[in-house]
């Protein structure tokens, strides 16, 4: 027999006796309160993210205009802002390793833990979200959700050939319990909260 | 620099990096009292003497263990830490109760149906067009991966941290094919470097200083044997790792969840390293030990919440990444591994350890792990868990694991899936002293042990009241010639609290306060 077939029906001869039916998961009350906006910023700043709001009428990028200005590579995958590698054009994912800041935009956040999604789409080239120094991310206000239940009652898990929670930076503590930002993948991250479509197309 | 204190201890997580409001942060795996005192050099303790089949003396590694104090007092500070941080962040959910409870009835559900859904899972990968695979074995998952590589003429592989693949013994297979394996979880990587195996779930050089790490460094990637400055050796890790990841072959992940009805890979990490393993390269493979199959996506919802909380108190992990289908112009392998599981599951009092998600909420909170470090089991799986799991591989080797624990009950009241462990460390005392895996024990006094510890809540009310195991249990049952704990030493000072008291304790004091 096949190691499947042998597995199967093992599987088969040996569970658990009885119904076991699956439960129904109820819908739990938020964690957070009202404003999502300040609970996402709050939560994303102790999972050790940045977040900036911008001030109407002025740069968006604003908060970190600095990080664009010294970065020599800079790959946006939004239209508000045009970097100097163009996304549409990577071969392979390891033609991003030189990139200094990645621009992306969130699908959404959630407030419960400061989440951001992304998937293949938002990405165009997923490694860039690991290869790049550093990621900037734009999040609508409107596209927050209340918690980790209701991201996953979304249709784009079962969409997206891939589909990744971004919580803060890379992070590791391994030696000694001290913390680190930039283990292996960027070593920081930092949401604007932006509206989609509305900014002008500002160039880096 | 921070001021050492009497004992060499550093204040904590006086060296991490900063939120962007300048507080300390301490979301990944644990804040620490990072050690101080360099000269004369405390050597790392090393683990259990492995002669083939032959028990485990956990009791003499254990004991080289405590002989180190600088190694000892850091560990047991550092996981406690942890465990404190779960308290919090499961104290901070009104739902814990409950959201345990779901987890477990979604994992026994899945467990009775395990052939269904693994066929759902089966078919749905297929259709994304992802290339399944069954291993019956270890052996078996090691030869299929071997055989995936050289089908693409891969001659390096990155991976990231799984346990299935260390019980399957992937890294010294592979050592003997000329493709050259790199881990990329730093912890694991220090392990993989210093050819020891990890000693914890989570955090897998957890039993390990700063100093060791930079001795291990210092020889394999030629660092400054004189740097042990943290972020300097993590620097230099990455910078030696990224050309690595960018030149490897094929990546590799474990599995955290697999999801039935769509046939995706989850995985839950800190680093994002299985991201750059599974995004990288154009040839992509997933290791998935089949207990780890969940229904639906919506399930999500309950264990992602649990997780993270339990393992290091924070909310959710840096990445928790889908992977479902491969990229364009690259391919994708999801290899489903049995080893010993679909047997397990006809043990009726041990089959429900495999709704396990590795959390290591039960080696944290372990007196006996927190004092004698996960090498010292000699296992792929130390701690609690691995009490209860070991013996099912290996009988013999592993007889004299379920004596390495003070029956406290604290490793089933932390549990996120609620597996009974404490009293399937005493079943499994049962069974391998029926079976003579282990001398004669006494029937009698071990029959009148089994009663206490079948009454989960009579027992819990009782060492909460009396702080210990000991005035519950007969002396026998807790400690015996082949209690390898209890060996030369009383029972290790009660923790400060049980969990259930202080739940039941603060609980009240929050809702009063509402
Ligand atoms: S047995 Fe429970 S507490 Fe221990 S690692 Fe597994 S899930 Fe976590």
């Amino acid at each position: 027999m096949s190691a499947r077939e042998d597995t199967l029906a093992r599987i088969a001869q040996n569970r658990p006796k009885g119904d076991h039916a699956l439960p129904v998961v109820p819908n739990f009350a938020p964690l957070v309160g009202d404003d999502l906006e300040a609970e996402f910023g709050e939560r994303l700043k102790r999972m050790g993210g940045r977040i900036a709001v911008p001030v109407p009428g002025e740069d968006p990028f604003a908060a970190v205009r600095e990080r664009l200005d010294g970065a020599a590579v800079i790959a946006s995958a939004v239209p508000e802002i045009s970097g100097n590698r163009d996304l549409a054009q990577v071969a392979r994912p390891q033609d991003l390793a030189d990139v200094d800041v990645a621009i992306v935009r969130a699908v959404f956040g959630v407030a419960e833990t400061g989440s951001v999604l992304f998937t293949q789409r938002e990405l165009q080239v997923n490694a860039v979200a690991y290869l790049a120094q550093h990621l900037v991310v734009l999040l609508d206000p409107a596209d927050i959700l209340v918690n980790i239940q209701a991201a996953y009652r979304r249709a784009d898990f079962a969409q997206a050939a891939y589909a990744v929670l971004h919580t803060g930076p890379s992070a590791t503590a391994d030696i000694e319990g001290v913390l680190i930002h930039g283990a292996q993948g960027v070593r920081s991250l930092t949401v604007i909260l932006c509206p989609r479509g509305t900014t002008e197309n500002a160039t880096a | 620099m921070t001021n050492a204190d009497q004992s060499g201890l550093r204040e904590p997580a006086a060296e991490s990096d900063r939120g962007q409001d300048g507080r300390p942060l301490q979301h990944a795996e644990a804040a620490t009292q990072p050690v101080a005192v360099k000269a004369p050099r405390e050597a790392q303790p090393r683990g259990a003497k492995i002669r083939g089949d032959r028990p485990i003396d956990q009791a003499e590694a254990a004991e080289r263990f405590l002989a180190a104090p600088l190694h000892q007092k850091a560990h047991d500070a550092r996981l406690w830490d942890l465990r404190s941080k779960r308290d919090t962040a499961a104290f901070g959910i009104p739902e814990w109760e409950e959201l345990r409870e779901l987890a477990s009835q979604i994992k026994t559900h899945t467990l009775a149906n395990l052939d269904r859904y693994l066929l759902e899972f089966e078919a749905n990968a297929k259709a994304n067009g992802v290339h399944v695979h069954w291993a019956a074995d270890g052996a078996d998952h090691n030869r299929i991966v071997h055989g995936i590589l050289k089908d693409h003429g891969a001659k390096t592989l990155i991976k990231s941290k799984s346990m299935l693949t260390e019980e399957c013994g992937f890294r010294h297979y592979m050592a003997g094919t000329g493709i050259e394996v790199i881990e990329t979880d730093l912890g694991e990587r220090i392990q993989q470097l210093d050819n020891e195996e990890p000693s914890h779930v989570v955090v897998p050089a957890v039993h390990k200083t700063r100093l060791d790490v930079a001795e291990v460094f210092a020889k394999t990637m030629g660092t400054d044997p004189e740097n042990d400055d943290v972020h300097y050796l993590a620097e230099s890790q990455r910078m030696h790792t990224r050309p690595l990841i960018l030149n490897a072959d094929a990546g590799m992940t474990g599995c955290n969840f697999a999801i039935a009805e769509t046939g995706t890979v989850v995985t839950c990490t800190n680093e994002g390293n299985a991201d750059l393993s599974g995004n990288v390269p154009k040839l992509q493979i997933h290791s998935i030990g089949i207990e780890k199959l969940i229904p639906k996506i919506e399930h999500l919802g309950v264990f992602i919440r649990l997780l993270s909380r339990s393992a290091l108190g924070s909310p959710i992990t840096q990445y928790t990444s889908h992977f479902r289908a491969p990229r364009d112009g690259t391919e994708m392998h999801m290899v489903l591994v049995d080893n010993g599981r679909s047997e397990r599951l006809g043990m009726e009092e041990f089959w429900t350890s495999l709704k396990c998600i590795r959390c290591g909420a039960c080696m944290n909170t372990c007196p006996v792990y927190r004092r004698s470090g996960g090498l010292s089991y000699g296992a792929t799986y130390s701690g609690p868990i691995g009490l209860i799991i070991d013996p099912t591989f290996n009988k013999r080797k592993y007889s004299t694991l379920p004596f390495s624990s003070t029956m406290n009950g604290s490793c089933t009241n932390v549990c996120p899936v609620k597996i009974n462990i404490h009293e399937q460390i005493f079943a499994w005392r049962k069974v391998l002293a029926e079976e003579h895996q282990i001398p004669l024990l006494k029937q009698g006094m071990m029959k009148a042990a089994g009663q206490v510890l079948s009454r989960p809540a009579t027992y819990r009310a009782a060492i909460g009241a009396a702080d210990s195991a000991l005035k519950v249990l007969p002396r026998f049952a807790v400690y015996n010639p082949l209690n390898t704990w209890g060996k030369g030493r009383e029972m290790p000072d009660s923790p400060r609290q049980t969990f259930h008291s202080w739940y039941k304790q603060n609980r009240m004091k929050k809702d009063g306060a509402r």
